[in-house]
């Protein structure tokens, strides 16, 4: 018996959902849908082009009828579901008449008798949002419109024919849409918005009147600040429309657009918890475990939401969830901005419209006859706000900026003119064919183009037709770009999220067997988890994670071992070895140089460098020396080549530097010899600094300590200086050494625990999000932080210098390089 | 040019699921012993930049080049990237010894069983 599924609602929302799920886990479930409109699914956006006639109904629609067979979906169509009994697990449902608006807050006539009833293991609400009608009287009835569905359309269209003057309630986007499709069926329109100017949730006041003024132009009329109090009519026929005020204006025509509100009734009529909308948790789930809801009816941290990203996101959180695929999933809530066209002229809108505090910055530049207008608010140097009327080239680069929390950059104008140099972004569907996208592999982006259009719809798939992305991985961001540019969104590889590719499973599914099954090697991985197929490329991602779950007991099969980690040094381009011992905080005496300098001589190394990580490296070892070099060392190992803790830097911090706040030498060697060599998803490179003019790049580390005076230390996480570069986000400020080594250890025990394999800090603070992270680690949200600590510490009491095997090799063959073999000729042909 | 048998002596010198290298005369062979016990044996050179494919981590009988990546099949020889491929040996268990089965080298570099 499989899962089942029930989805009431078969707009835009359940659709996605559905499509979400089937792509993860196809044939997993039986899914059952209710639709109140009795047709497939289809882009509600896309209604004002078949209003304005340049689309057709038909080709509005995501899903038509042959999907729902194609994927075995029962579709219970021009069904309105009315009640989920949560007791008996069932979703009661009622025909409706085929009259009624789909939407409408059905009484008992429009609903005809007899109840459909389908069982369920999961129900999904998606029931979305239905129009709001403003208080007046003479609503309803002939010659009165809401615009909501593909039936309002032909209704509108067909009534038209006979009108010449057509009023639309609401000034909004949809109104303005509204009264757009209607001057192209050859009627005057007349805009009526009750607020003092158009678009009031995306524009300021200046901007409106631009707007307006670009509309009058166009033929619309534009009444502001009217509210409507009666429509008029004689004979049955609407004839004018009286406002609040007394005035009046002929009409022979209303359409309603004045706004959207959540359907929620099914939700609580069955007993749900509904505010403005049906509450959810940060996995879409509502009061009840078993009921999930997502969409425009859904209220999520107290928000609402009728744009369509924040829906799509909201869908892959609950489809991970519910499928299992990732079952700690979380949407936490959307930054909203839109961009779009209304009526023919770009806008763009995002966050504050106006100024909220005295040291916000406002930059407006005006071009009033051309119908231009440019606002940005900038707080705290990042864009808190921003309005483009008129233009909008520079939306992209706003956008991706404010969504980004990026710095703004000093010269404002360059935000406003879309020539946004020293801005550290792309859009990668605006470079050109030959612009290289990625860098180690050399792949350019007509190459890319040239993929996808062969059908290669996934980062992945790209990667494997031409290496891009699969080099050290940065511009794997930019070529999902490319494919969404080109195809509308990328394609769901669940590959994506296996751990190895060897296994199919996401990570902490994989985390769950093996702690089951007690698997303590990685043969033992393959056997119980591969049907024994030991795939090449899976066995270092696994030997890490094991090592992580199993700190004492893993079972060490060193052929899992990638070369640097059976030998302890990083191998050159010629076979020979790099070797860096460890030096502390990069604080050396005379006596290890000395002893490094005699090491360089007697094994005749060809270069001795220093790192980027204050230490110094001496390249060109022979792999057979490796155990005597370090046995004359005499220093244990530097890390320097394989994915674990590397470094502390170190300012001189107070011990001479006249600017110390904070004892930074002491502070990195504390962190070194505690997190020395432990294992993680990628090395982590730390540094402290002894105050904020930041000499040892603290702030561009894996964790950074930075003094900040009275015994303080500021804690950075998720930095990076290399083929990417991110400042590290503040994770909290403490007071003191211990402080500083239990927040470091959290934060290095949860990326062990929760960092997809070679993802490097700066991905895991990004994906996760530093306030969830603050949460977790700082205030303890999840209860989880005394067992972090008890096992970050069981990790560092299970520290061995690897070094050590030049004692006691772990394996007779470990060390050597080829073998000279003496050939006994034999007789020939005896195979 | 004739195959003659080489003894490469004790299996063991191969560590389970590793390769090795062995010097036969000029040529650098790549010995694996896979955890079923196979032995394969493979030109020790990636025809992309020299790396030591002994070195390389195996599995399915392949082996991943420890410098870039690239993957060679050890029974066929056949690479991952493009037409690259090297060159496979016969090579067997024999009370627990290697033998490995490979053309006569260059007579000089030979030397005569004692």
């Amino acid at each position: 018996m499989k899962t089942k599924i029930v989805v009431i609602g078969n707009g835009m929302a359940g659709a996605r959902a559905v499509e979400e799920i089937l792509g993860r886990v196809p044939g997993k479930f039986d899914i059952v849908m209710f639709g109140a409109e009795p047709y497939g699914n289809y882009n509600r956006i896309l209604l004002s082009n078949v209003l304005n006639q340049t689309q057709e109904a038909g080709d509005i629609f995501i899903n038509p009828l042959s999907w729902y067979k194609e994927n075995n979906i029962t579709l219970h169509a021009g069904v309105k579901a009315v009640r989920i009994d949560t007791a008996r697990k069932v979703v009661l449902g009622r025909q409706l008449h085929p009259q009624a608006a789909a939407y409408a807050v059905h009484e008992e006539d429009a609903l005809l008798a007899g109840d459909i009833e389908e069982t369920y293991d999961h129900v999904i609400i998606a029931t979305g949002s239905r129009p709001f009608v403003p208080p007046m009287e003479g609503f309803g009835g002939e010659g009165t419109f809401l615009f909501r569905t593909i039936d309002d359309c032909d209704r509108i269209a067909e009534y038209a024919k006979g009108c010449k003057k057509a009023v639309v309630i609401g000034g909004g986007l949809l109104g303005l849409e509204a009264a757009r499709g209607l001057m192209t069926h050859n009627v005057e329109v007349t805009i009526v918005e009750a607020a003092p100017q158009l678009m009031p949730a995306q524009l300021d006041t200046e901007a409106a009147q631009i707007l307006k003024r670009t509309m009058e132009a166009m033929g619309l009329t534009v009444l502001t600040d009217r509210k409507t109090a009666r429509i008029h009519r004689a004979d049955g026929k609407i004839t004018s429309l009286l406002f609040s005020d007394g005035a009046t204006i002929p009409a022979d025509m209303v359409v309603v657009s004045a706004g959207i509100r959540p359907i929620t009734e099914v939700a609580k009529d069955s007993g749900l918890k509904v505010n403005k909308g049906i509450v959810c948790d940060d996995q879409m789930r509502t009061s009840d475990p078993h009921v999930f809801a997502l969409g425009e009816c859904v209220e999520h941290r107290g928000k609402l939401y009728g744009l369509v990203e924040p829906i799509w996101a909201q869908a892959t959180v609950m489809a991970d969830v519910i499928s299992g695929f990732n079952p700690q999933a979380a949407y936490l809530g959307s930054k909203t901005g839109t961009k779009l066209k209304v009526m023919g002229v770009d806008l763009m809108s995002l966050g504050e419209k106006e100024a909220g505090a005295d040291t916000d910055e406002v930059i407006v530049y005006r071009e009033p006859n051309r119908g231009i207008y440019k606002k940005l608010v900038v707080r705290d140097n990042k864009l808190h706000g921003a309005i483009l009327l008129g233009d909008a080239d520079a939306a992209d680069a706003l956008i991706q900026m404010f969504l980004n929390e990026q710095s703004v950059p000093e010269n404002r104008s360059d935000l406003l003119f879309g020539d946004v140099k020293g801005v550290a972004f792309i859009k990668a569907a605006d470079l050109p064919d030959n612009a290289q996208i990625c860098n180690c592999n050399g792949v350019c982006k007509k190459t890319i183009v040239e993929a996808i259009s062969s059908g290669c719809e996934t980062v992945a798939s790209v990667g494997a037709r031409t290496k891009a992305g699969k080099g050290c991985g940065s511009c794997r961001g930019l070529i999902a770009q490319i494919i969404e540019a080109k195809l509308g969104k990328a394609s769901y590889d669940p590959s994506e999220h296996y751990y190895v590719p060897g296994i199919a499973l996401e990570k902490s599914q994989l985390v769950a067997q093996i702690k089951a099954k007690g698997l303590k090697s990685v043969s033992a991985v393959f056997a119980a988890l591969a049907e024994g197929k030991e795939d090449a490329d899976s066995k270092v991602g696994l030997a890490s994670l094991l090592k992580t779950i199993w700190p004492k007991e893993y079972e060490d099969e060193r052929d899992a071992r990638f070369i640097n980690d059976r030998v302890h040094a990083n191998i050159q381009k010629d076979g020979t070895f790099s070797v860096v011992p460890r030096i502390y905080a990069g604080v050396t005496t005379a006596d290890e140089l000395m002893r490094i300098a005699q090491a360089a001589v007697k094994y005749k190394v060809p270069m001795v460098k220093f790192t980027g990580g204050q230490r110094i490296d001496l390249l060109g070892v022979r792999k057979d020396d490796l155990p005597k070099i370090w046995k004359d060392l005499g220093m244990p190992s530097g890390h320097a080549y394989t994915k674990a803790f590397r470094t502390c830097k170190s300012c001189v911090g107070t011990d001479f530097c006249r600017y110390g706040l904070g004892d930074a030498i002491k502070m990195a060697q504390e962190i070194e010899r505690r997190f020395q060599g432990l294992e993680s998803p990628h090395k982590m490179k730390l540094a402290t600094a002894g105050c904020a003019r930041n000499c040892s790049e603290a702030y561009v580390k894996d964790l950074g300590a930075v003094a900040i005076g009275e015994g303080k230390w500021e804690i950075y996480v998720g930095g990076a200086a290399g083929a990417n570069v991110r400042k590290g986000d503040l994770l909290c400020v403490v007071n003191s050494h211990e402080e500083v080594l239990k927040t470091m250890g959290r934060f290095m025990e949860y990326y062990r625990e929760h960092g997809k394999y070679l993802e490097r800090t700066y991905g895991f603070v990004e994906r996760v999000g530093i306030d969830v992270l603050r949460g977790i680690l700082v205030d303890d949200s999840l209860g989880i932080c005394a067992q972090l600590d008890e096992r970050v510490q069981k990790a560092v009491d299970a520290y061995k210098d690897p070094w050590k095997e030049a004692e006691v090799p772990a394996y007779p063959a470990q060390f050597e390089g080829p073998r000279l073999v003496e050939v006994l000729q034999e007789a020939e042909n005896n195979g | 040019m004739k195959n003659i048998r080489i003894h490469l002596g004790s299996v063991e010198q191969v560590p389970l699921g590793q390769g090795h290298c062995f010097m036969v005369g000029h040529r650098e062979v790549a010995v694996f012993r896979c955890r079923d016990g196979r032995l394969l044996a493979v030109e020790n050179t990636c025809p992309h930049r020299g790396g030591p494919l002994a070195e390389g981590i195996i599995g399915e009988g392949k082996v991943v080049c420890p410098l870039h990546g690239h993957k060679f099949d050890l029974v066929t020889g056949q690479g991952s990237e493009g037409q690259e491929c090297v060159k496979t040996f016969k090579v067997w268990e024999e009370n627990s010894n290697i033998v490995l089965y490979m053309p006569l080298l260059n007579k000089t570099l030979v030397k005569e069983a004692v």
